[in-house]
């Protein structure tokens, strides 16, 4: 530790700190427009300048390390005249069109210039213009606001891991853009947004829409990956305006993906079911809910009553909160089926009776970033989560062997140590060969049944190296991604990467589908297990998400599903759905397919609009409240569950609030083991493999998302240029 | 992935940059995109095409936008056409102190192009330029690899004559 003095006030700063890190942790500001604590250090923008004691010229605070004894004025004369100076600089060519910039009311420039500017310009010439530039949907650009901080250039280089912006001439002709006409592809771009200290870089979506003061911010929970990220949603006359990150450094640190960004314009899309609706002969009708809830009650009721309860199938998306999953499940298993399954995309199912307690990371997201080794199995990090895609890349880049075994070429920003791509049959024989090249290199006994299993696999160089890298590392991480759980053997690949992990001593971890795959799992919304056995087995399992269509059942509950997508096999499921006798669909959305099949719709709030959980997948439980009333007849699930609970005169479906739902569960759950260890059983390596399987499109994992526009069209929407093999 | 450029790259070109590209650390190749820069537009008729740059990009295994802002950066690099001679006209300071107007207007006059322009022969480019480093001999040009110094209007004409 060091002491210095800031403004008398004396303190101790790190060793090797900046001066403006020092000050911001005792809550001293200091003016700044290009230091920004998740970037490099550019030092130049020169607003942070202040007056060091025995230092002839002010210095740039956030460009001055600590030393011992020192002591700083940040107001002095000599502090306020260099930084008068620099914001008068600033202000030559800065326009004067705050009012109609979208930054107004959350501008460092128009902050600081309230502090520190003239009134009056002493220049007299014109100011420069420069051509905004198209850089796609997400970002809209002026860029005569833009004040050169290059934090958005460093950005793309640091965080990003895609150079996309760059510094273009030099002097008083320098310009922030792409040189070629091209639009900015990475899946993190929405950042620079927040980054930029002005109105140079906004937000498309929003642009125009509201001021910042006009609207509340409220805290919740991103719904679209496995994540959790923090964000606050702002808020105008009932409407989310637009989603911003909330820092939280153990998850999104001040980031988040642009999926958990813009998503929300797919809320008030135009098929939004905005009141229950009932078909008869063919017809859609709006009801009451009386009326809907009887026609639902009576259906379900008949349904049983002439096929028996197993004859219901439930599938729910796993991007549903665990409250609504909880009551669902309670509500199904009330009526004797256990059925219900949110594995939209799986095919294998046959380890699911050893499967840990949910899908876990294996470690905290932190811990993940301090990996010095990772193994990515059927897994597209960078655009499936993006902040955890963030975290392995800046442990790559302080080091990290970073290897991935895919059976798609995915695009990666960060560099990779060992690659190796096979088409979809080939990832055991990958797995294998690495396995085995440990076992060799490391002389240990192979698990039971391991030996005879390696038996004809061969070892490559590649296998080698990546079995190397990961018994070298002192943290090594194998990550078993979407596109491995949606595998036809994912059971053996499960298998084989758990075995990877524990003969190296890496930790394994899963990547899961949706905003809440673990919620799912500890909830009971799987067929075998229930809540109050969230680790141990039903006697007699329901069907799985794929054996319900496959042995087509007469009656579905569908609750936030959208069969055409949320399905491997979307054609079996859509016919099964439309030759069965009675389909209740919890929805937010009415698509055609949706109303193709359906019988009775009950629209259900988004994440937006009804209080919740979701539980990520470090095992977090982040629980959230509606910052919006539901849209029109729209109704928070849990409270529609808890009515037919009690329609169907289920017992415990008296809850007051969300929070009881929850509650409630936890204490069915007690400890939940975070772990994913489990007892050892050999694999079978499955040989010829012929079914393909079919990638989740970036932005078409959930029904918000799907129906953001601005994000439909982003090339990592529209582009896709992956190949199959 | 966009497609190759490097069947844009000569073995000559190729052989002079991977001289340079041996002069540094292995790891830092890109460390060479001046010089990598020069020797393409050297065989390029003095000037820098988009697809050149991405070239450069690609062979050095950097993101091409490194390499835009390298090229904008510099003024001797040209990203549009220029003539067989290039003259570079100092107008910072001290040549201006010492009669740069005069240089520039005398220029202007007698090739009949402002900056920036070619003469229609396409024999001469005329540039405006920052200090040179050789303030003492103010007001001066630069052709090629020679610096013109204590010009005047007579010396201006002749080094003009001796264009070739
Ligand atoms: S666009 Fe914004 S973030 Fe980028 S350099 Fe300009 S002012 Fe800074
Ligand atoms: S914040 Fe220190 S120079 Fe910009
Ligand atoms: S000012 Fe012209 S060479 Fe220095």
């Amino acid at each position: 530790m060091i002491n210095i003095e800031i403004d008398g006030l004396k303190i101790e700063a790190q060793d090797g700190a900046m001066l403006i890190e020092a000050a911001d942790e005792v809550g001293i500001s200091i003016p700044r427009f290009c230091y920004h604590k998740k970037l490099s250090v550019a030092a130049n923008c020169r607003m942070c300048l202040v007056d060091v004691e025995k230092a002839a010229k002010p210095l740039p605070a956030c460009a001055t390390p600590v030393t011992e004894g020192m002591k700083v004025f940040t107001q002095s004369q000599k502090a306020i005249s260099a930084q008068k100076g620099v914001m008068e600089f600033l202000l030559i060519n800065h326009p004067l069109d705050c009012p109609i910039c979208d930054q107004g009311g959350e501008c460092d420039l128009q902050d600081l210039a309230v502090g520190y500017g003239g009134g009056e310009t002493r220049y007299s010439e014109n100011k420069r213009v420069v051509k905004n530039k198209n850089i796609g949907s997400l970002i809209a650009t002026d860029m005569t606001r833009c004040i050169h901080c290059t934090r958005c250039v460093r950005f793309g280089e640091e965080i990003a891991g895609v150079r996309e912006l760059g510094a273009i001439g030099r002097g008083e002709h320098m310009e922030i853009g792409t040189y070629v006409a091209s639009t900015i592809s990475s899946e993190l771009s929405g950042n620079m947004i927040d980054l930029c200290p002005v109105g140079a870089l906004t937000s498309k979506p929003f642009r125009y829409s509201a001021r910042n003061w006009e609207m509340q911010r409220h805290p919740s929970i991103a719904g679209h990956d496995c994540v959790g990220s923090n964000i606050d949603l702002d808020v105008r006359d009932n409407n989310i305006m637009r989603v911003v990150p909330r820092e939280n450094e153990e998850i999104n640190e001040t980031w988040i993906s642009d999926r958990d960004r813009f998503s929300y314009e797919g809320l008030n899309s135009k098929d939004r079911l905005t009141a229950p609706m009932i078909k008869q002969s063919g017809e859609w009708q709006r009801v009451s809910w009386d009326t809907a809830l009887a026609f639902a009650l009576n259906g379900v009721k008949e349904l049983v009553g002439r096929h028996g309860a197993e004859h219901l199938g439930t599938l729910v998306s796993p991007s549903a909160t665990l409250e609504e999953m909880y009551l669902l499940q309670k509500l199904v298993r009330g009526l004797g089926s256990s059925n219900i399954d949110h594995r939209v995309r799986q095919l294998d199912f046959s380890d699911q009776n050893r499967a840990p307690a949910f899908p876990y990371l294996g470690q905290s997201i932190e811990s993940l970033g301090q990996s010095d080794a990772v193994l990515l199995v059927g897994a597209n990090i960078t655009k499936d989560q993006p902040i955890l895609g963030h975290r392995v890349r800046q442990a790559a880049l302080f080091g990290a062997k970073v290897m991935c075994v895919n059976s798609v070429d995915y695009k990666v920003n960060m560099p990779l140590a060992e690659k190796l791509i096979t088409d979809v049959a080939g990832m055991e024989a990958a797995l294998a060969g690495i396995l085995k090249a440990l076992l060799n290199m490391n002389k240990i006994a192979a698990p039971s049944g391991i030996d005879q299993l390696l038996h004809s696999v061969s070892i490559s160089a590649t296998h080698e190296k990546m079995a190397a890298n990961l018994s070298k590392a002192s943290h090594g991480s194998v990550l078993l991604g979407l596109s491995a759980a949606s595998h036809p053997a994912y059971s053996t690949l499960y298998a084989l990467a758990e075995c990877i992990a524990e003969l190296s001593g890496a930790k394994l971890g899963s990547l899961s589908l949706g905003a809440n795959s673990a919620g799912a799992w500890l909830s009971g919304a799987v067929p075998h297990r229930t809540a109050d056995s969230a680790s141990s087995n039903q006697t007699s399992a329901g069907l799985n998400a794929i054996q319900m269509f496959t042995a087509p059942r007469k009656g579905y509950f569908l609750f936030g599903i959208e069969p055409e997508f949320d399905s491997v096999d979307p054609v079996v499921t859509t016919q099964s759905l439309k030759d069965a006798e009675f389909v209740v669909a919890f929805s937010s959305y009415a698509s055609t397919v949706l109303s193709d099949v359906a019988n009775v719709f009950l629209p259900i709030s988004p994440y937006t609009e009804t209080s919740g959980t979701f539980v990520n997948v470090e095992g977090r439980w982040q629980s959230f409240k509606g910052v919006v009333s539901p849209q029109e007849d729209t109704r928070p699930a849990w409270k529609i569950l808890r009515v037919l609970g009690n329609l169907f005169e289920l017992k415990g479906f008296d809850y007051m609030s969300s929070i009881e739902v929850r509650d409630e569960l936890k204490k069915c759950l007690g400890d939940i083991k975070l772990s994913n260890k489990r007892a050892w059983l050999c694999p079978e390596l499955s040989g010829n493999i012929s079914e393909q399987i079919v990638e989740i499109p970036i932005y078409g994992a959930d029904a918000i998302t799907r129906r953001a526009v601005s994000l439909s069209i982003t090339p990592d929407a529209t582009g896709h240029t992956i190949v199959m093999n | 992935m966009a497609e190759s450029k490097l069947h844009l790259l000569s073995d000559e070109s190729k052989g002079e940059i991977d001289t340079w590209i041996a002069k540094y650390p292995k790891d830092q190749k890109k460390s060479a995109v001046m010089a990598a820069l020069t020797i393409v537009q050297d065989a390029n008729g003095g000037w820098l095409t988009q697809e050149l740059m991405d070239m450069v990009a690609e062979y050095l295994a950097m993101e091409p936008i490194s390499v835009y802002e390298v090229a904008t950066f510099y003024s001797m690099y040209e990203l549009k056409p220029v003539g067989r001679h290039k003259i570079c006209v100092c107008t910072n300071i001290s040549c201006m102190l010492c009669g740069s107007d005069a240089v520039v207007s005398h220029l202007k006059d007698k090739l009949g192009i402002g900056f920036g322009g070619i003469t229609t022969d396409g024999k001469i480019s005329l540039k405006e330029v920052e200090c040179l480093g050789a303030c003492g001999g103010a007001p001066m040009l630069q052709i090629g690899d020679q610096y013109y110094e204590n010009l005047t209007p007579e010396k201006i004409d002749s080094i003009l004559d001796n264009l070739k």
